[in-house]
This record gives C-alpha cells, structure tokens and sequence, in this order.
C-alpha cells in the first residue's frame, strides 16, 4: 500500500518542480562549470607547476573532478533533507495535508526519498556531462561515477532528514551547514588527499559518506583502485541510506501524527 | 450500527496533559455537528482522530464503521478534511493544488479534472483557476482549502475552525457554501469558537471545556435549557461598575458582572429596564438581546468564550 501512494509524492513534486525549477537551475548547470574552471583549471594551473608527479600521480583538475562530482551530490542529498523537510512539516505545512490523505508517515517518507534521490542523480548527471566536456575522463566513465555520486547524496539526505524531523526550530539547520556540511565538504578528500590531515583529523574525514564516494569516483575516473574494498564503501553508504530512513519515521510520525 | 461516527469513553493524552477526557458522542447520516469551546477544549485533538490523523490514547472511537487505529488509510481516502491551518502549495495554482491532492487518493487525471471544474464553481472562484495560491486573500485560500477537501467526494466532512481569522464578509460567503453542502445532504462536523457559527450552521453540537463535553444539544434547545430567553446588557463609566456590585445582583436571579459590562438574565427585558431606572442605575448603555450560546457557555463554565 505504501509504495504505489508513495509515487504519488514523487509526482507531486515533480508537479512543484515544473513550476519553481528556474530557481534552482543556475546552480545545476552554472556551478559545476564555475567550480571547474576556478578549483581544476585556476588553481589547478597553480598545484601542477609545484607538483611535476600530480596530486596522487593525476593533473589536478583530474583529481578534483571526481570530488566535487561527489561533493555537489553531497550538498544538494543534505538541502532536500533540510529545506525540503522543515517546508513541509513547518512552514508550509503541506505535509499535513498530505498525509491527511489516505497516504502514510511511512508512504510520505518515501516517496520525499525518492524524489530527492532523483534530484541527486539529475544534478549529478549534468556534472558527469560538464566532466567528460572538459576532457577529464571520457562520458561512459564520467556517468559510471553518478553512482557513488547518487549513494552519497543519499545517505545525506536520509542523514539530514532524520536530522530535520528532530527539530524543535529552524535555527538547527544554519548550525548543521556549518558545522557539519560545509567541513564535510571541505574536507572529506576532494580538494587534497585526506593524507594531508593532521592524524587526529583523518579517522573523522573517513567515517563520512562523502569520503567513501569520493574514493569510488575517483577510483572510476582515473581507473585506480580505492584505498577501501569499493564494497565496503557501498555497503557502508548503503547502511546510511537505510539507517537514517528509518531513523526519520518515529520524529515525523510524532510531529505529523501528533 | 446507523451513526457515522461513534465515540465512548474517547481520550487523548499528551505526556501527563489530558487534551480530550473521556467523552462520548456520536453523528448520524446527514447531520451538520458542532464541537463549539475556546482554544485549549480539546476540539482539534478529536477532530484530529476522527480523521485518523492523531492516535487515540483510549476508549473506542468507529467512524464511517471503520476503526482508525487499524484502518487509517481506508478511512482517510473516505474524508474530506479542512485543516485550521491553510496549509496549500503556495507556488503552485489552484489547479495544480488540486489536482495534486485528488492523486494522493488514486483517483485518474481525466476524473479529477472533471471534478476541479465542478468544485471550483461551487466555490466560486472558476476565474481563478490558474492563478498562484500566493496571490489569493485568506478568505479565497479557505474556499480553495474547502475545495481541495471535497476533491474524493467524501462521506463526511471534518473542519477544523472554519472562518477563523476571515472578515465578515468572507465568513457568509464561507457559511453559504457550507449551508449548500448541508443542503445536498453532506455530513458536516465543525469545530469553532464563533457562537454565531454554530448557531446558524449546526443541527447539534457540544460544548466542551478541558476536555469533556459539559451540554450536547441543538442550539435552541441548548439555549432554552441553560438560560432564559433574554439578556440586557448594562455598560457602566469606568470605574463605577465595580461599586454597583450589589445592586446589580438585586436585579434578577442570575447576573453576571464582566470586566467591561454587567448581564442581567431575564424573561422579560422591558420590565427588567425599568427596574434598573427605578433603582436610579445610571448605565451608559443598555442592550436588549435573545440569550446565545455564549450566553450557555458562560453559564456553564464561568467564563466567555473568546478571551
């Protein structure tokens, strides 16, 4: 019963979707050009004149193009969590009304799930294009990496929802990019090794998500094997995917289901 | 079982709070109901597990024979809910809000679209059919939420304070439109704090106050056993109210002294104002009216409704 109802969330945000796009399309197709150009192409032209060997034996923006593939799925997995979650529950309410219907907490759940995957895997798509544009790796291998690129997003979209649907107010949410997405962000190994991290630092960079798709990306993009078995990490993301889901229900039963 | 809904012995508890204590009610087919009490009664925790969206803590509660702790979505796609709150995709049109809504209950495009020109209509606003919710006043919004309600054909119909917050002028338009539902012979179950909402549109209600129900009845019947037929109404300069306690009380059987007036319950007004100009009372003014059904609930609780 859930889960043929919980496509009808999946079509009723593609519904919103169709009608507020345009705001969100500068950042699908503008930022992934932006980034490469300033990070792989600027400071890229920098790093390669200091390091005749690469950065991991690989050009610079050849090894950023992965991270930031992975790094933008992170970003855009954690912002349908948030925004997305925190709109439905608190602000516009929509989802009261929604399950209102005959549709459950749990349909509810899923179907944001869905939806928000889809997104992740869009914008991902329209990277791995951008990559393969720039003659970083040919398109096949580029689009092979919106898979750990999709599993990242989300593991921090299940992440951030359970996160949201904890909330007493919205002041959480400013406080969890800060503290928590844009480090991840920063420093889970897109923009330098995480050799580079002081020692203390590194175990914290490895138990991220974003660390282990990374590792998968670039794995794929500059045909090396991972420092993680690449199972692990998948399982590893998978089990953030599932956890966090599940986490979400009870928190978002109480506030929709009072 | 011929009732639509059936409620014993009904309670919703938050933590150690009882939000709803322990009542018993129950609609026939047809009926327009009424939960009339202020903010904090408990109306909305009923009104919220009649529509199988909050658990019941305990006793039993059947509506349309179907157990909403068991039968959640069966009973859901069989509702038409208005929440208080009017909580519609503000991005989006009425068409859209609506036509998203009647997807959630499985129904086909070509049915809801059938179904958004029909309601539209009803609530008067077919010129507005895409057009952004966001551009629309509070009293159109509550029509749309209205709509976006009756979009499954419900067999009953649950609303959350209707005209809250609504100028008079929407609130007629609102209590129009809910009159014509009730006359094609939709089952109507409305909460409100208005008296005068519960006096035009409800066939029966109760009357609850911290939780429990403390009188059921038809409106008139409600008025006609908890207070005579007349009240008037004495309005006194500042200050001098509190001096005339007494006298006040000397006027009638039952009085009540409020921070700005004083009523007086009576059978007869007339003879009651002379005595008050008998007595050399000096009021400022003075009004004649029927008793209401805040004049119930003030008997009943001590207290008026809207505070």
């Amino acid at each position: 019963m859930a889960t043929p109802l919980s496509l009808r969330i999946v079509e009723a945000e593609a519904r919103i979707y169709r009608r507020t796009w345009r705001g969100s399309v500068v950042s699908t197709f503008l930022n992934p050009i932006l980034y490469m150009l300033a990070m792989g192409v600027g400071l890229g032209s920098l790093v390669d004149a200091n390091m005749p060997g690469g950065v991991d034996g690989v050009p610079y923006l050849t090894f950023i193009a992965p991270g930031i593939l992975v790094a933008s799925a992170m970003q855009t997995g954690a912002g349908e969590g948030a925004w997305k979650v925190m709109g439905g529950i608190e602000w516009q309410k929509s989802w009261q009304a929604r399950v209102a219907s005959p549709i459950s907490v749990e349909g509810l759940l899923l179907g944001h799930i869905y939806w928000a995957t889809a997104r992740v895997f869009f914008v991902s798509v329209v990277f791995a294009v951008i990559i393969a544009a720039f003659r970083v790796a040919p398109l096949l291998e580029s689009l092979l990496a919106v898979g750990p690129a999709v599993l990242v997003g989300a593991a921090m979209l299940s992440a951030t929802t359970a996160y949201t649907v904890r909330l007493k107010s919205p002041a959480g949410l400013p406080m969890f990019f800060r503290f928590v997405v844009i480090p991840m962000f920063l420093f889970s190994g897109a923009f330098f090794p995480v050799t580079q991290l002081p020692g203390w630092l590194q175990p914290l960079a490895v138990v991220t998500p974003m660390f282990h798709g990374v590792e998968l990306a670039r794995a794929i993009v500059v045909d090396q094997s991972p420092a993680i078995a690449w199972w692990v990490s998948v399982l590893y993301l998978s089990a953030w995917i599932v956890g966090f889901s599940i986490m979400s229900v009870g928190p978002m039963r109480r506030k929709l289901n009072p | 079982m011929d009732s639509l809904i059936q409620a014993t012995g009904l309670t919703k508890r938050f933590g150690d709070l009882v939000a709803v204590d322990g009542i018993d009610f129950s609609v026939p087919p047809g009926e327009t109901f009424g939960f009339l009490g202020p903010n904090g009664a408990g109306k909305t925790s009923t009104m919220r597990m009649i529509g199988s969206t909050s658990p019941i803590s305990d006793g039993d509660l059947t509506v349309l024979g179907l157990d909403p702790r068991t039968e959640g979505p069966r009973l859901r796609s069989r509702l038409g809910v208005v929440p208080q709150e009017n909580n519609l995709d503000e991005e989006l049109s009425l068409y859209d809000n609506l036509m998203m809504y009647g997807r959630y209950f499985d129904m086909s495009r070509s049915e809801i679209r059938d179904k958004i020109d029909e309601l539209l209509e009803f609530v008067q606003l077919t010129e507005k059919r895409d057009v952004k919710i966001s551009a629309l006043s509070g009293g159109m919004k509550r029509r749309v939420v209205i709509a976006r309600g009756l979009i499954n054909t419900p067999d009953l119909f649950i609303l959350d304070e209707p005209t809250t917050g609504l100028d008079p002028q929407a609130r007629h338009i609102l209590w129009d439109r809910l009159y014509r539902l009730k006359q094609q012979g939709v089952t109507l179950i409305i909460t409100t704090h208005y008296m005068d909402e519960a006096e035009q549109l409800c066939d029966r209600l109760v009357i609850m106050d911290n939780g429990s129900i403390v009188a059921e009845g038809s409106p008139r019947s409600l008025i006609d056993e908890h207070s005579p037929g007349e009240v008037v109404e004495l309005r006194f300069p500042v200050g001098v109210l509190e001096t005339l306690n007494s006298q006040i009380e000397d006027l009638a059987e039952r009085t009540e002294i409020l921070a700005d007036r004083a009523l007086v319950y009576t059978d007869d007004s007339e003879r009651t104002i002379a005595i008050v100009n008998d007595n050399g009372l000096e009021p400022e003014m003075v009004l004649a009216r029927r008793s209401t059904l805040e004049d119930v609930f003030l008997r009943l609780t001590g207290r008026t409704l809207v505070e």
